[in-house]
């Protein structure tokens, strides 16, 4: 598989810069004036106990959402919005906390649909087939089936996701993420709901995306081992609000955190 | 056993990824094939004309909603208002320029039909499943409006209808009271089969693909950077384009005339139910669909003088409601997902017999 391209950062330096983002539904107030930033190259967790806006916070990233306040630079670009197929076009791919794969396809077909942004034969070839819409399907069909070995799922691939079990599921909403060959992944919660064998086998995988293709990667997690031990830098989230950010060490250390996590005594 | 792709080895990804890849479908295609085409043959008017052609158009109409409905997730109630765009089209288009061959009229008139289901899909941005297909309605209103109150559509007729006049292809009588049955049969079997190929091609590819992503899971989809609303827009577009044929050729092929109450709200249910019963997103259940609602009915009048049972024809026209109605009932409680999917268990079971599994 091939490096993702199209980017002149160098790793290191800022990829996603979020800056002073306020995010509110009514009177709800999901994210009050967060910003934080992700560097080329490293994973970065966002944690924080339920409803503390962690998942409106990746939807704001990708466009789901748009921020009353704030703005978000992508690759050097500003913005107060992005659209989502401009997210997916600048290469943000994501994974979702509930598996939202298209469940009438295969697997094959999913990840294949990942990679339509890199698709051009239009309507007029692709009535014929034969000829460059084959050509182009086989070229990345290549890529899929490199993406299939990568994440061993080969015995999958012409089963409709629908009636493969959760951690199989999980796997191949990662392989299509994948399939874009995104700068930035974002994973929400790609580890909920499995058992500790599942979770070193995705631990695994997030760090060979992470460090063969240089993939920057912003993750969601609740197990709090997998955070510390895959993450590079952890920023906290509670009620909307940043209350940590650094190494895990230093997260694992700071007294809001702990207090944020396990309740303060009055 | 007898379907089985062992020693059906592959050694590259196009012969993969081809519409049919196990060799048995493919000999099962051309066989069919040929035999469609051989039933020029058996020199009967009532087959060809009663059967086969109404069955043929009416696959197509259900094809070109299952793109839309079963393949794209949008529900629609207009297919016979943009049936009616097609052959309205086409007949304005023959009457203006007779000298045109008329097969390329009836191919172009879908492009008309296309370009008014694009219209009339512009909502299904903003819309979805039930409240689509009210707004799918207003389109099958209106244009059955336009199709009465606008007489420049059928040329001032006095009867109000349109009469297909004679046209000929390589001097041969195709359209009109004097085509023979199987000329027109050939010209239908012949568009249906290559549209089919067309439509499977598409639904196989990277546009397929992003339909069924559309369907499936349309906020997913956007993430993938596919595009909600040119996306929906291109169904409709190839959607009612092989609605539109299919009206033409209804028209011009088999009626030869036809009012404005041939595209109404009934044709739009008719081919719905096809689809339905078929089994949504799949071409093979647009087939089996249009068999079961279309064929059966005809096939059923024929059972009781067969058997020498002397029947009022009144009553065998109230038994066949009753067995059709029946037997759509038997169907979907047996096969929710249509016969198509009853075929694909016939395979499984056929591939692994004589064992269960």
């Amino acid at each position: 598989m091939r490096a993702p391209t199209g980017s002149h950062i160098a790793a290191g330096e800022v990829l996603l810069a979020v800056e002073n983002v306020s995010l509110s539904f009514g009177g709800v107030h999901a994210i009050r004036d967060v910003s934080f930033d992700i560097r080329k190259g490293e994973i970065r967790a966002i944690i924080g106990p339920n409803g503390a806006g962690k998942t409106s916070m990746l939807n704001v990233i990708n466009g789901f959402y748009t921020p009353q306040a704030g703005q978000i630079t992508f690759k050097g670009q500003t913005r107060s919005k992005m659209r989502p197929f401009e997210a997916a076009r600048g290469g943000i791919a994501r994974t979702f906390q509930n598996v939202a794969l298209f469940r009438g396809m295969t697997a094959l077909d999913n990840i294949m649909a990942g990679r339509t942004l890199r698709m051009h034969r239009g309507l007029f070839w692709q009535i014929f087939r034969y000829g460059p819409a084959m050509t182009e399907e086989v070229e990345h069909r290549l890529r899929a089936e490199e993406i299939i070995d990568f994440l061993h799922i080969q015995h999958i691939r012409k089963i409709q996701v629908g009636r493969l079990p959760y951690g199989l599921q999980k796997r191949v909403e990662l392989g299509r993420a994948l399939a874009m060959e995104p700068d930035l992944l974002l994973l929400d919660e790609p580890m909920a709901g499995m058992n500790l064998e599942e979770k070193e086998d995705m631990s695994r995988f997030v760090l060979d995306v992470n460090q063969h293709f240089g993939t920057t990667i912003a993750l969601i997690e609740h197990d709090m081992g997998v955070v510390m031990d895959l993450s590079d830098r952890v920023v906290v989230l509670d009620y909307g609000q940043k209350i940590a950010d650094g190494s895990p060490d230093e997260v694992k250390s700071n007294k809001t955190v702990i207090d944020a996590y396990l309740g303060v005594a009055h | 056993m007898f379907y089985r792709e062992a020693g059906q080895f592959k050694t590259d990804y196009a012969s993969d990824q081809a519409v049919f890849p196990i060799l048995q479908d493919r000999i099962g295609i051309v066989v069919i094939v040929l035999a469609a085409y051989s039933l020029v043959l058996a020199q009967n008017d009532f087959l060809l004309n009663a059967m086969m052609i109404p069955f043929l158009i009416f696959t197509l109409a259900a094809i070109g909603l299952n793109l839309l409905t079963g393949y794209t997730g949008l529900l629609s109630l207009g297919t016979g208002a943009f049936m009616g765009v097609g052959a309205y089209s086409c007949y304005k288009l023959t009457t203006i320029f007779p000298g045109v061959n008329i097969i390329i009229w009836i191919i172009v008139s879908g492009f008309f039909a296309a370009f008014i289901g694009v219209i009339f899909g512009l909502p299904s941005l903003r819309i979805k499943g039930f409240y689509l297909a009210v707004a799918t309605l207003a389109a099958q209103f209106f244009l059955e409006w336009c199709f009465i109150r606008i007489p420049w559509l059928y040329n001032y007729n006095v009867s109000a209808a349109i009469e297909v006049p004679q046209r000929e292809l390589f001097g041969v009588i195709v359209t009109g009271p004097r085509a023979t049955a199987e000329t027109r049969y050939l010209i239908v079997l012949t568009i249906v089969v290559v549209m089919t190929w067309m439509a499977s091609n598409i639904v196989h590819g990277r546009i397929g693909r992003m339909w069924m992503a559309v369907r499936d899971m349309d906020i997913a989809a956007e993430l993938m950077g596919i595009r909600l609303l040119p996306t929906k827009l291109l169904a409709f577009a190839v959607s009612s384009f092989y609605c539109g044929v299919a009206g033409a050729m209804l028209v011009f092929l088999w009626y030869g005339g036809a009012e404005s109450t041939v595209f109404s709200i009934n044709q739009s249910f008719f081919v719905l139910f096809m689809i339905i019963i078929g089994g949504l997103g799949s071409l093979l259940g647009s087939y089996l669909g249009a068999a079961l609602i279309f064929m059966l009915p005809i096939v059923l009048r024929f059972v009781p003088p067969k058997f020498g049972i002397p029947v009022h024809a009144a009553t065998v026209e109230h038994i066949t409601f009753m067995t059709v109605g029946a037997l759509i009932v038997f169907f979907l409680i047996v096969e929710p997902h249509g016969l198509a999917r009853l075929w694909q268990i016939a395979k499984q079971k056929l591939r692994v017999w004589p064992f269960p599994y």
